[in-house]
């Protein structure tokens, strides 16, 4: 049964009706709860749990210490490419920008890795827009043949494959895919995607699955938020993470809760999201599932990671820019949208360190890779 | 959103039942004092052991009194040492008109009757690509339940304890985890020798039990089969109602979301 199959079941209005109804002895069973039924996820997604938040961070907090210990892994991205034909609403490489375009040639790329690897990170997240005609396959396929040496853990973030292509980047040296649904609401995903490849919601939404049966190591997903009724999508994103848990149980599922952010377009957030919101969200998906890896963009102010950082987050990319070519000059061309967090990686690392929490820059190694 | 009070059927490869409470045949004193006990069970799933019963002859002690209309007649391999052995068994059962359906247990202990994951695994995967409908008897071992479900069994059946113990639910923390991330139903079997032992299973959410020592062996298996009836049904329903645990107060540590606040 794909997830489609499962998602059916439950209709965004049913999913935000129930939700709101939840009361507080729904809230506290699930607080009890040593696992979570889907009922007991949505009590700690409703409105009447934010008077519970303190408890939900302590269990949070509690729960993540005990399987991953006081650790935090680094990440950083690495925009290849700006082009994009698609035009979603929100996205700062919508094509109807007019901004400077780039597809960094691989010595650009490499030039950009080895920054990155300088800086200490192992782990780096690759992305593009989507673009197959002037940022191919084959071309993406080169560009992580070449920084491959330089990192031990290589994911992507670009375009959704066939499986056939996510075995051909894992045969590359990648073990990681990272891929947003953005909402999960069908109609409000066909509004905010007029045009493109990325209107087909099926193809998006069963990309993890090919990930997945292509064999990668790790499948991060995650909803945009500020789309759509963050309660609802991520009542949507913990059942697809289970999903793919369940499904592709040799694969670590992480979830990642991107706020949007200023970007050229000037979109602004349909439903916004606020420090609360989010503080409860992650909250919830950490009770809902606990081996789950969480992971906080620089989307989000230097502050609030900071006091987020102890209630159930995992992975943390630091010192982003979102611009090809950004890392090494001074960007002249456009990023895909405001990072907020401006703190240079060394900053990061030794405030992590300071709240008593050990910075990873390494816990994979490609050698698991080659064959 | 479906109300999970309504319509709880045992659903295995897309066949429903009504009963979560699976029984075996051995060890009874006579096939009399058998049914009476399946009858009072409510059980619509019976397995038997084919080694013990002669497939092809209708007047087969255990054959003529089991009613395939109203049972799902669940032959088990048990007494194949080996892979091949099970599915030889499994086959011959086919060949006899049964419907393809079988408990896959491969345990070449004698004294124990412990499951081998290896020769499981093996036959598992020959059964189901000869289009069996597999129901392994396994160890309560989560990776082996993985692994059997990825290659296509309807259902996976962890131990409790070893067969005919009595010694209930001594595997807990591994089948949690198997049940945690079963996408098959999840039966638990051997060991269970006390109704309480089943509410237990049905409680921590497995999908069915499966007994049969424990209403075989006591001098009243009619009522007995009759209280496992009803202890299966209650575990059911308090899985489904939710059991609270003991509620987590805000511990007067720091606080962590003192920051929204301020
Ligand atoms: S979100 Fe992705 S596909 Fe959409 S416009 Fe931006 S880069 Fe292109």
């Amino acid at each position: 049964m794909s997830f489609l199959e499962v998602i059916k079941e439950f209709h965004p209005k049913d999913v935000a009706q129930a939700i709101e109804a939840k009361g507080p002895e729904d809230v506290e069973h699930a607080l009890g709860a040593k696992r979570l039924s889907l009922d007991d996820f949505m009590a700690l997604l409703s409105p009447c749990a934010e008077a519970y938040l303190e408890e939900m961070a302590q269990k949070a907090h509690a729960i993540t210490v005990k399987r991953f210990g006081k650790t935090i892994l680094l990440y950083a991205p690495l925009y290849i490419s700006n082009e994009c034909s698609n035009s979603c609403s929100y996205c700062g490489f919508n094509v109807t920008n007019k901004i400077p375009r780039k597809t960094l040639t691989l010595d650009e790329i490499e030039e950009e890795a080895k920054v990155l690897h300088n800086q200490g990170f192992r782990h780096v997240l690759l992305l593009t827009g989507e673009a197959p005609s002037r940022c191919g396959l084959d071309y993406i396929e080169a560009a992580i043949r070449r920084i491959r040496p330089l990192f031990s853990s290589i994911a992507v973030e670009i375009y959704p494959l066939d499986e056939a292509g996510y075995r051909r980047l894992i045969n590359a040296g990648v073990d990681g895919l990272t891929v947003y649904q953005e909402t999960y609401d069908k109609d409000l995903y066909l509004n905010l995607h007029p045009r493109g490849k990325k209107r087909d919601y099926v193809w998006r939404l069963l990309t993890p699955e090919r990930g997945g049966r292509a064999g990668m190591r790790r499948i991060g997903i995650g909803a945009l938020l500020g789309l759509s009724d963050f309660r609802v999508d991520g009542f949507y994103t913990g059942l697809h993470a289970m999903y793919l848990q369940k499904h592709f149980w040799r694969t670590q599922v992480t979830v990642s809760f991107p706020r949007i952010r200023p970007a050229e377009g000037g979109f602004r957030p349909l439903s916004p999201v606020t420090d609360k919101n989010l503080v409860q969200l992650i909250c919830a998906m950490r009770l809902l599932i606990h081996d789950a890896g969480l992971v906080l963009s620089t989307r989000e102010s230097a502050e609030l990671r900071n006091n987020l950082l102890p209630l159930g987050i995992t992975q943390m990319s630091a010192g982003s820019c979102t611009a090809p070519g950004g890392y090494s000059h001074k960007a002249d061309t456009a990023g895909q949208f405001e990072i907020h967090d401006t703190r240079t990686p060394e900053d990061v690392f030794s405030y992590i360190r300071s709240r008593g929490y050990d910075p990873v820059w390494k816990d994979w190694d490609t050698a698991f890779l080659s064959k | 959103m479906a109300n999970k009070t309504q319509e709880d059927y045992l659903v295995i490869n897309g066949r429903r039942f009504r009963s979560r409470l699976m029984v075996g045949t051995g060890k009874f004193s006579s096939p009399q004092v058998m049914m009476e006990a399946i009858e009072a069970s409510g059980a619509e799933i019976v397995t038997v052991a084919l080694r013990r019963v002669e497939l092809n002859n209708p007047e087969d002690d255990l054959l003529k009194y089991i009613d395939t209309e109203k049972y799902l007649l669940l032959p088990n391999t048990s007494g194949a040492r080996d892979a091949q052995e099970a599915v030889r068994l499994a086959r011959l059962t086919r060949a006899a008109g049964c419907e393809p359906w079988v408990k896959l247990e491969v345990t070449p202990d004698p004294y124990y009757l412990l499951p081998d994951p290896v020769e499981t695994l093996k036959a598992a995967e020959i059964l189901v690509k000869d289009g069996f409908t597999v129901l392994p008897y396994i160890n309560a071992d989560p990776v082996l339940a993985k692994r059997l479900q990825d290659i296509g069994t309807a259902t996976v059946m962890p131990l409790g304890a070893p067969i005919g113990t009595n010694r209930g639910i001594r595997t807990k923390e591994q089948i949690e985890i198997i049940i945690e991330q079963a996408t098959v139903p999840v039966v638990v079997d051997a060991g269970l020798g006390a109704p309480s032992h089943a509410a237990e299973a049905m409680e921590m959410g497995a999908d069915a039990v499966l007994v049969n020592t424990a209403l075989a062996v006591t001098p009243n298996p009619k009522l007995m089969a009759g209280a496992f009836k009803k202890a299966v049904e209650a575990g059911r329903e308090a899985f489904l109602a939710g059991i609270p645990e003991k509620s987590l107060k805000a511990q007067a540590s720091s606080p962590l979301t003192g920051f929204l606040r301020e």
